[in-house]
Order: structure tokens, then sequence, then C-alpha cells
């Protein structure tokens, strides 16, 4: 979904970072992306190369830190797996898992010059 | 080498939070209502309005990709409407929010429902400050819809189930469908609802009532 916004909104993180920390060019971008972010990963490396073409990160390379999903299930408290939102939980079946982790969609690291 | 573990919509998030701030500040009760096109949403909307103008001041903002024929539906009411064309953008955001509610006449202590564009996929991740985001889903749309789209369901407090005049003709499942929204959001709420018929509309007038009380 709107990979085209996120990376506009990673494009305006990295202006503003540039600007506090006196850097004029990124060479290299990465970013954590949990599994149930709605992020399709492939699009968003097809549209980051668009949005920063003609930017401080033109040509820049954006490396995808994958991160795992887990939840705790409501119904038997068990710390979970979690591959797709609406999975029940693997250990009882039950609908409800909250999630912990795996929505993440961060900007974690730049090699900048 | 630079650290900087910045959310990457994480400026949205401070428009919505300021967003937000200012509508608990009015006392205004800001509802973010989403589902995917042909869901009946503006009619549903347009109904509302008629039925609540005398209880509250109401307001509307209108997200499309084109046109302002839902805003113009809107003000047909009477009630101030603003419409935000996205062009290619497939949600709202907080930022447009925010300027939408700049020009817009707000009284204190009014509902505002903000019509977000028709799509089930992208304007779940975008919080715009509202209070509640109210998923539709209408009869005549597959009844696993919750399933194939969990994001916005997981996201909305608040199902309507639609056209629920025209379940004699169908073969929708109700149970099902709302079996189905339960597994990708244990708490979401459902009410049953027909725009035409008005059947069930009390019980959305009276979740609104209970919202606009607190």
């Amino acid at each position: 979904m709107h990979e085209m916004s996120i990376c506009e909104g990673i494009l305006q993180v990295l202006e503003t970072t540039a600007r506090q920390q006196g850097f004029t060019h990124v060479r290299t971008v990465w970013v954590e992306i949990g599994p149930l972010a709605g992020v399709e990963v492939e699009a968003l490396r097809f549209c980051f190369d668009a949005v920063m073409r003609g930017s401080l990160a033109e040509a820049a390379r954006l490396e995808i830190i994958e991160t795992p999903g887990e939840g705790v299930c409501l119904q038997c408290g068990a710390t979970v797996p979690v591959r797709q939102r609406y999975d029940p939980c693997p250990a009882c079946d039950g609908y409800g898992v909250r999630l912990t982790r795996g929505e993440e969609m961060r900007i974690k690291e730049l090699e900048v010059e | 080498m630079v650290q900087i573990e910045q959310d990457i919509l994480g400026k949205n998030d401070q428009y919505a939070g300021a967003n937000r701030s200012w509508f608990q500040a009015q006392g205004i009760l800001a509802l973010n209502l989403v589902s995917s096109p042909g869901s009946g949403k503006t009619s549903l909307l347009t109904r509302s309005i008629q039925d609540l103008k005398d209880r509250y001041p109401l307001a509307v903002i209108e997200g499309d990709q084109q046109t302002s024929h839902d805003a113009d539906r809107i003000r047909a009411t009477g009630v101030p409407a603003l419409q935000i064309n996205t062009g290619k953008g497939c949600h709202l955001d907080a930022h447009m929010i925010g300027h939408a509610i700049e020009s817009l006449p707000l009284a204190p202590r009014s509902l505002l429902f903000i019509e977000n564009v028709g799509n089930l996929v992208c304007p779940a991740a975008f919080d715009l400050g509202e209070a509640h985001k109210v998923a539709i889903l209408s009869v005549t749309e597959g009844e696993d819809k919750p399933l194939k789209y969990p994001d916005m369901f997981h996201a909305a407090d608040l199902m309507l189930l639609n056209k629920i005049d025209l379940l004699p003709y169908l073969d929708f499942d109700v149970e099902q469908c709302i079996g189905y929204a339960r597994r990708v959001n244990p708490s979401i709420q459902v009410l049953q609802v027909s725009a035409r018929s008005g059947e069930g509309l009390e019980a959305w007038y009276a979740w609104l009532g209970e919202r606009m009380a607190g």
C-alpha cells in the first residue's frame, strides 16, 4: 500500500536530519519493516529509487531489516510468532492475538557524507 | 554513520497528534469513515446528517481523488462540507486535515465526519487525529472482506454493516462476516444498518450520542 507516500516520508526524515546534523549526501538507508506493517518491500524499493531521484539521497542504497512478528494470545497468555494478523494462536487455536512486534516502519541508520 | 531511529510516518503522527489535541480542546468528536468504493458511505452520511442536524452542530470533510460530487451532496443538506481532492493520492493524511479544519466553519462540540477515500488499504495506516475509525461494509460485498483487508478492520472501533435491506436478495452470511471481523479485531463493535430503509440507524445514533456526551 502507499509505498510512494512512505518513500516521501523517508525523504522528509532524511532532509530534516541532514539539516540538523549537517550532512549533504545519503549513501545508504537502513529501514526496519515489520511483516505486519502493510508494506510491500519490492514496491518500496521500486518507489524509493524514483522518489530519491534529484534529492540528497539520489542513487542511495535501501537496506531492509526484516523483523519478526510477535504477539501475546489474550486467551491462553502465550507469547507466539505472528505471520499474518488474523492467524489463530498456534498454542491454543484461539483468535485474538495482540501484536507486540511486527508493525515497525522505522528508519534505523544512515550512511552519510 | 548516523543512528536515527525515526518512525517513517512520524511526521503524519505529529500532525495527527496536533489535530487530536485541537479536537479535544474544542470538544469536537471526529470520526474517520473508511470503506471500499460503493459501500454507500455518502448515502449513509447524508441520511445521518438529515436525522442528526437538529441534535448537534455537524461538519464534513470529504476525501476523493477527484470531483466535488460528494461535498455537493453534503452541502445540499445545509451542513458545512469541505472537499479534499487527493489527486494521485490514495488516502487522506493528517496534514490535509489540519489545513481543512482551518477553513471549515467548525463550532465547538461539533460532530465532524471525515469521509476518507474509498479504499480499504491505505487509509488504515494514516492517523488523522480522529477519535474513532468507523469501517462501513455493505452486504453487496463479500463477507470475507475483513479477512482480505485485515489492517482496516483491525484499526476500526466500529463496523457498520450497510444495505441490510438487500439481505433477502443476497447470499450474504451476516454471522460469518461478523465472525471474520472479530477474528482480526476481537473488540470491534458491529451495527447492522440500512441508509435506505432507516433500519438500525437509531443504534448508530445512540453510539454517536454516547460519544458526544462523553
